[in-house]
């Protein structure tokens, strides 16, 4: 029990303090990869805690759930922490951990956001609250659909189960049903993470923003919570896309070695994940708004794909 | 020329001046305009004191600004009324706007006289550039919202941006009306720098208006001191020495280049590639300590004056500049190459903000952004100064309209630009770079007309005394483009209107003046 409830920490730990640092590297290898030097790994922490020690300003207009997305934000994202396997098959909230939890717990933080981005009566977070909400439509039912094609396969919804089933048939990390699924995924999660070339997470320019444009109105310690949620939720897709699809590593021991190799695993696979999506983003053009759509729908036709992989090929 | 004028006689290769009595003005604009001539230029300048008049400059010329009509005007100080072309010219009309603004003096007939160039706080019956105005300090908003169009109906809602923006840019306000994400009306709001330029250059030593030009606008530098400096050595009768007219050619090719591989960084940037951009600015960087190696300042300042050109560019070893600068042009040409061949840069720049060639010329469109809607002029080719009779110029004329034609023309004039400083490093001739500027005579005026990266600078001046300038009127390319922006983005989406105004590029500050 003592042990479960450790280990709960543990994930949660190694999301909380490690989401900045992937957005960190992220930002870094963009930055080489476009010949800058770029800002160092630690800055996200650096600016967390400059806007952790500001005062935040809130406008007169905005109602209570203003105040209160920031924190909803980041705790719908500590729980899934808890939920999905990170280091662990089986993790505290394990038992609850199916597919269907982890996409409320997702949508749960768009729709405050969303909520917020209209809160404050701007322009600016209207059109971002209602380009979210477009491409969010459009993006969970391939979440779930790409989760899908690898439950039926393991025969449950349990994510933990998943892994363990993917776990002991590897050869079924090469199947069709499965890559296809990752592809979908990963498109996916480059929408649901507001990244190119979907949304531009470095542009300054307001009229082009998604999700920049729904946290304008936030600043100082609000902010802060924001963009720790929002590096997380990379840091929680990033995780997802690893250890569903590739789970060797992640163990169901809930003792210190396997766990720190369930670690070291987790850091290798990420940083592979984080260098793949370096280099789309840098590779692609932000798409017209329009044309969103269009990519969201070719991932949820690789999903269906899947699925249907998943019965032909039994 | 016809229709009550009197004094007509030639006056500067390829234009034809004359006297007319004001309410000949929309005749004559309506024969000109048969002949291919519209409205170019209109400069108010005050001369109730000596003559009693205000004396009024028009310009009717073709796209290409020669031959030209200067045709000049003097409205008794009394009556303060001039008749509008306002219908018959759009540009006209703007240039109207200005002078009510500024002078007090009422185009009978202007059918829309909000103000232009003077914020709503300034009070009413305060005409900054009137000579006998008294400086006043009772600034106060009226509480009146400004009149902007209304586009009503179910499901428009609007949109509006700045003056103050999300990132380091000038102020202007962008009012939208919009259907969903399909922009169906903008109005720009302008005139939040308003700092009273024109006016400083009435009081301003003669031997700081150069720097004050530089001012105008800071990217281009190079374009306006050129053009004042113009302005003043016709008003003077100063011939500058050949070898500092070729010197000017480079100058304002190195400005052309270094804003040119600014911009197309820039607009690769507003797709979000980042690549392109990063690769733009580095290059734009080392244009920029070329430019300081040349002239001793990265914007090029202070090195061009009236009658010719001073500081280290007297000396610059131009073969080595030439090298340099075909050097970055060829890297900046496969950086732009390697961005365009990306399909997904591509899809965001064809089509987008489309500015047909019909709504450029009915608009009056200057410069590279005329250039790439299919109107063929450059005052470098057409009314040559400097050194570019010699040179020879091509245009760089696309018919696209839209974003990507924009940034074809810029990838093309950079190539240019490093040919043209090529020419002039192998043919400079020799001899002295500067001449003695004559003192002026009173009333006497002088044009200046540059064509410079973004479009045509233009530099009225006219004498008060031997030193002293009585009035100096400025137009930015700016102010004659930046209604054409609120007609390109129609039916265009709002997250692409970042990418049509970075294509545009307009000056705030040299619209704003």
């Amino acid at each position: 029990m003592i042990a479960g409830a450790a280990l709960g920490l543990l994930q949660v730990f190694v999301v909380a303090a490690g989401a900045p640092l992937l957005v960190g590297v992220l930002r870094t290898l963009k930055a080489r990869l476009v010949g800058r030097r770029g800002p160092s790994p630690w800055q996200p922490y650096a600016d967390l805690r400059k806007l952790l020690g500001k005062d935040a300003v809130v406008s007169e207009t905005t109602s209570w759930i203003f105040r209160v997305t920031p924190y909803v934000l980041t705790a719908s994202m500590l729980v899934t922490a808890l939920v999905i396997p990170v280091l662990v098959t089986r993790p505290p909230l394990g038992f609850a951990g199916n597919i269907v939890l982890l996409m409320y717990l997702f949508l749960l933080g768009t729709f405050f956001l969303a909520l917020a981005g209209l809160d404050a009566g701007s322009a600016f977070g209207g059109m971002g609250s209602s380009r979210e909400v477009a491409v969010a439509a459009l993006a969970e039912p391939t979440v779930i659909l790409a989760v899908f094609a690898l439950a039926l396969r393991a025969g449950t919804i349990n994510l933990g189960g998943v892994v363990e089933r993917v776990e002991a048939e590897p050869w079924l990390a090469v199947n069709p049903a499965h890559l296809l699924a990752f592809a979908a995924f990963f498109i996916v999660m480059l929408a649901e993470t507001g990244r190119l070339p979907v949304d531009n997470p470095a542009t300054h320019l307001e009229l082009t923003m998604i999700h920049e444009a729904m946290v304008l109105e936030y600043s100082g310690r609000y902010l802060a919570l924001v963009e720790w949620a929002a590096a997380m939720k990379l840091f929680l897709f990033l995780t997802l896309l690893a250890n569903l699809f590739f789970p060797w590593g992640v163990t169901h021991l809930a003792e210190p070695v396997p766990v720190a190799l369930g670690l070291l695993a987790l850091v290798g696979k990420l940083a592979v994940l984080t260098t793949l999506l370096a280099l789309v983003e840098t590779s692609v053009a932000k798409l017209r708004l329009f044309r969103v759509p269009e990519l969201l729908a070719g991932s949820f036709a690789l999903a269906i794909l899947s699925v249907m992989a998943v019965f032909l090929l039994r | 020329m016809e229709a009550g004028a009197t004094d007509v006689a030639a006056g500067a290769p390829g234009t034809v001046e004359a006297r007319l009595p004001a309410w000949h003005l929309p005749t004559l604009a309506d024969r000109l305009a048969g002949a291919g001539a519209s409205c170019q230029f209109v400069a108010a300048a005050d001369a109730r004191a000596t003559t009693g008049v205000f004396a009024l400059t028009y310009v009717f010329a073709p796209p290409t600004l020669r031959p030209a009509a200067i045709v000049r005007v003097a409205v008794p100080g009394a009556e303060a009324r001039i008749p509008s072309l306002a219908t018959r010219s759009f540009a006209a009309s703007r240039f109207e706007r200005e002078i009510h603004d500024l002078f007090g003096l009422v185009p009978v007939g202007h059918p829309d006289l909000r103000r232009l160039a003077l914020h709503q706080f300034w009070p009413a019956g305060y005409w900054p550039l009137r000579r006998d105005v008294a400086p006043r300090d009772d600034f106060a908003d009226e509480g009146q919202p400004f009149p902007f169009r209304r586009v009503e109906g179910e499901g428009l809602f609007e949109i509006t941006v700045g003056p103050v923006h999300a990132g380091i840019i000038e102020p202007g306000h962008f009012r939208f009306s919009v259907e969903g994400e399909t922009i169906v009306n903008l109005e720009t709001r302008l005139g939040f720098v308003h700092k009273g330029t024109e006016k400083l250059f009435e009081t301003l030593p003669l031997e700081r208006a150069p720097e004050l030009a530089e001012r105008v606008s800071g990217d281009t530098s190079a374009g306006h001191a050129l053009a004042l400096c113009q302005a003043l050595e016709a008003l003077a009768g100063c011939a500058v020495p050949s070898r500092a007219a070729w010197l000017r050619v480079v100058l304002l090719e190195l400005e052309r280049l270094y804003n040119h591989v600014a911009d197309v960084g820039m607009i690769i940037n507003d797709t979000g590639f980042a690549f392109g951009h990063a690769h733009c600015f580095r290059i734009r960087e080392e244009l920029l300590r070329l430019n300081e190696r040349v002239s001793g300042h990265r914007l090029l300042r202070g090195a061009i004056l009236p009658g010719g050109v001073a500081g280290p560019v007297e000396r610059a070893g131009l073969p080595e500049v030439a090298a340099v600068v075909e050097r970055l042009v060829a890297e900046f040409g496969e950086i732009a190459q390697l961005s365009l061949d990306n399909t997904t840069v591509l899809e965001r720049l064809q089509g987008t903000g489309r500015l047909t060639l019909r709504t450029a010329r009915e608009l009056g469109v200057v410069g590279l952004v005329g250039r790439a809607s299919g109107i063929d002029a450059d005052a470098r080719r057409d009314a040559p100064f400097a050194a570019y009779d010699a040179l020879g110029v091509r245009a760089v004329v696309y018919d696209g309209g839209d974003v990507l034609a924009r940034t074809l023309v810029r990838i093309d004039e950079a190539r240019e630009a490093a040919r043209l400083i090529r020419a002039v490093a192998g043919h400079l001739p020799d001899g002295p770079t500067r001449a003695p500027l004559p003192p002026f005579d009173a009333g006497a005026e002088g044009f200046g007309l540059v064509e410079a990266w973004r479009g045509p600078v233009w530099y009225w001046a006219v004498a008060e005394g031997a030193t002293r300038l009585a009035r100096v009127k400025v137009v930015d390319p700016s102010f004659r483009n930046w209604p054409a922006l609120e007609y390109a983005v129609l039916k265009n989406i709002v997250p692409d209107f970042p990418l049509c105004n970075k294509s545009f590029n307009l000056s705030y500050a040299g619209n704003d003046l």
